[in-house]
């Protein structure tokens, strides 16, 4: 009986190729629309967390004066290398310690040239903003303490300066000196903020004091803390010990601050999970249209498929058999309509993550929410005017205009 | 064959409505139809005969007395059941052909062989065979849509007769044809009744296709006014 009554199914189907075709258009596009953009926003906090987690996720960033953002130390005095030192030696609980001085220069190999920020730091610094190595080497204590012309390059300024070409080795250019370039940092694409994380370059911070900057102030310093420790506890002592260091009376206000990259984090990560939860409610809304037109294409439909129930009744269909065949009608269309549009939002999704520069994370949960609610809307909008319509004296149905 | 008549109505009444406003359809019928037989069923509109044929064909249920159909209660019958008995043993013509639209000749032929699940190579078979039993070879493939009003209702007899009933029953089916093609219809219903022994019961308000049947039974007004042999019908 079930696959009689499917094949009458599929035959009503193929009759009414049109309206099978609108009504599963309708599942398509409410399903291929929910879950692109929920794909999407998914993909948009993954790339946001990641990026996060390639600035390392347990460090603090220490800055002079009190006002954020580029030139914001209102005059504040900034560190020496005895900050450093005396950071690592007084706090138990850190793991590294990186002074930063940053300083926008004109790198130059051969013919090719390109404006890049070079990084003065120590040895430390590489763990402590979380820096792999693709390939050469970081400085040694030797080149650190003599503040050797050497220096490891980003991806970007690689691209720019050699290609595709290993630099390792070469020599290239770096404002008006020579400088022999020993290692790749491994690529960390964009950070959260947009900014490009590998157009940078890396020397012996007294490198940079002496050649570039020509001072000994440090603009700011990293710490990271050991696994386990507690950064609230780190941070603390971190105040009181420049608080100290700073001769800042009991009373004065810091001139100094203590960032928190955790902090920043969840900021930026309930930001991007509110704006997935925005994208979602849109995507329901449309998810709800799909819905209402598959209704409507069913209970239009009910007048001629009224005289289709009356006829079928007339020559012997059994009420069950009838309604059995409108539901295998519904939930063919349905679920092929679910399919399409998981297919689709597959597609979309990529393509569009791609484009977006976000990672494509498959969200099984949506998938199936979003196929079960239009599945369901198929089915109760295709079986309840069909169960009213089987339930005539097949007379009645047979006149009915 | 028993001395029982296939169809037997007894003090058959129909009343439509409920309360005071009701309107009594069959006034107490009373007629037995033998095996084989051609009745035409003629009256006035109004009179009860389209009433009638309608519990004759199971689709509907008197309101007092009783239908015996080879023996069997209708009136006490479920609805699954009297769907039961229209799918093996009624076939229907409609005024109106009542055919599946969008769908080929052949597939509503097939439709009824469907309900009574018969395999896929003898359904189609059988199809194949009504349609050329009605003349319409070669039109098979054809929707309702691409036929004449004539070769629509000669599906439509197809699709009736297919299953092998014992009864078929027409309700006007030349009403919306012209001479011709209701002439050409009403020869195939004859000798569906004379070569197979298919019984006939047919509703028509015209006395030259009733002209066709063996017997005429009058209805006026909910009740039998005349029921006579049609001896020119030989």
């Amino acid at each position: 009986m079930l696959w009689n009554t499917f094949l009458l199914a599929l035959r009503a189907i193929r009759r009414n190729l049109m309206r099978s075709i609108l009504t599963t258009l309708g599942i398509v596009i409410g399903i291929a629309a929910v879950i692109t953009l929920v794909t999407l926003g998914n993909g948009a906090t993954k790339s946001v967390t990641d990026q996060i987690a390639s600035m390392g996720s347990s460090q603090l960033i220490v800055v002079p004066g009190q006002r954020s953002g580029p030139g914001g130390s209102d005059g504040a005095p900034s560190f020496k290398m005895a900050d450093i030192e005396a950071v690592r030696a007084q706090i138990a609980a850190v793991s590294g310690v990186a002074p930063v001085v940053n300083k926008a220069v004109v790198v130059v190999n051969q013919t090719k040239n390109w404006l890049t920020v070079a990084v003065g730091s120590n040895a430390d610094y590489f763990h402590v903003a979380n820096w792999t190595l693709d390939s050469g080497r970081i400085f040694n204590d030797a080149e650190e303490r003599a503040g050797k012309a050497v220096c490891i390059i980003g991806e970007t300024v690689r691209n720019h300066l050699f290609g595709r070409e290993n630099p390792v080795g070469s020599e290239i250019r770096v404002k008006n000196f020579s400088c022999e370039v020993v290692g790749l940092l491994k690529s960390k694409g964009q950070a959260a903020m947009g900014n490009d994380q590998d157009d940078v370059l890396v020397m012996p911070l007294r490198t940079v004091q002496r050649r570039l900057s020509g001072s000994q102030d440090i603009g700011r310093f990293m710490v990271s803390v050991q696994q386990g420790a507690s950064m609230d506890a780190v941070k603390e002592q971190l105040y009181a010990l420049m608080r100290e260091r700073r001769k800042i009376a009991e009373s004065g206000e810091d001139d100094f601050r203590v960032m928190d990259t955790r902090q920043i984090a969840e900021t930026l990560t309930s930001t991007t999970k509110i704006l997935t939860a925005l994208l979602g409610a849109v995507a329901a809304v449309s998810l709800l249209v799909g819905g209402i037109g598959i209704m409507n294409i069913m209970l239009v439909s009910v007048t001629e498929r009224t005289r289709e129930i009356g006829i079928r009744l007339a020559i012997g269909a059994l009420e069950n058999e009838v309604l059995l065949q409108f539901l295998i009608e519904a939930v063919v269309l349905s679920a092929l309509g679910g399919l399409l549009g998981i297919l689709l939002a597959t597609g979309a999704s990529v393509g569009l993550a791609s484009l977006m520069q976000v990672p494509y994370i498959f969200d099984s949960s949506i998938n199936l929410l979003s196929f079960v609610f239009s599945a369901l809307i198929g089915v109760v909008f295709g079986y309840f005017p069909a169960r009213r319509a089987a339930s005539l004296n097949p007379i009645d149905a047979l006149r009915y205009e | 064959m028993s001395s029982e008549p296939l169809i037997r109505f007894s003090n058959v009444t129909k009343v439509y409505g409920q309360g005071q406003v009701t309107f009594q359809a069959l006034k107490g019928i009373d007629f037995s139809i033998a095996a084989g037989d051609f009745v035409a069923i003629m009256g006035p509109s109004g009179s009860g005969k389209s009433t009638a044929m309608n519990i004759l064909g199971c689709l509907d249920i008197p309101s007092g007395g009783s239908y015996g159909f080879q023996e069997v209660h209708v009136e006490t019958l479920t609805r699954n059941q009297r769907a039961l008995l229209r799918r093996h043993q009624l076939g229907f013509v409609f005024q109106g052909f009542n055919l599946l639209s969008r769908t080929t000749a052949l597939e509503n032929v097939e439709l009824p062989l469907l309900y009574r699940r018969e395999p896929a190579a003898q359904r189609r078979a059988a199809a194949y065979v009504a349609l050329e039993q009605v003349g319409l070879k070669g039109w098979e493939h054809h929707t309702p849509a691409e036929l004449s009003g004539g070769q629509q209702q000669r599906v439509a007899i197809a699709r009736a007769i297919v299953t092998q009933p014992s009864v078929l029953l027409a309700d006007e089916p030349t009403g919306n044809l012209d001479t011709k093609m209701s002439q050409e219809v009403m020869e195939l219903i004859r000798c569906f009744n004379r070569e197979q022994g298919i019984t006939i019961l047919m509703v028509t308000h015209e006395p030259d296709i009733a002209a066709y049947a063996k017997r005429i039974i009058r209805f006026v007004d909910g009740k039998i006014e005349s029921d006579r042999r049609n001896e020119e019908s030989l």
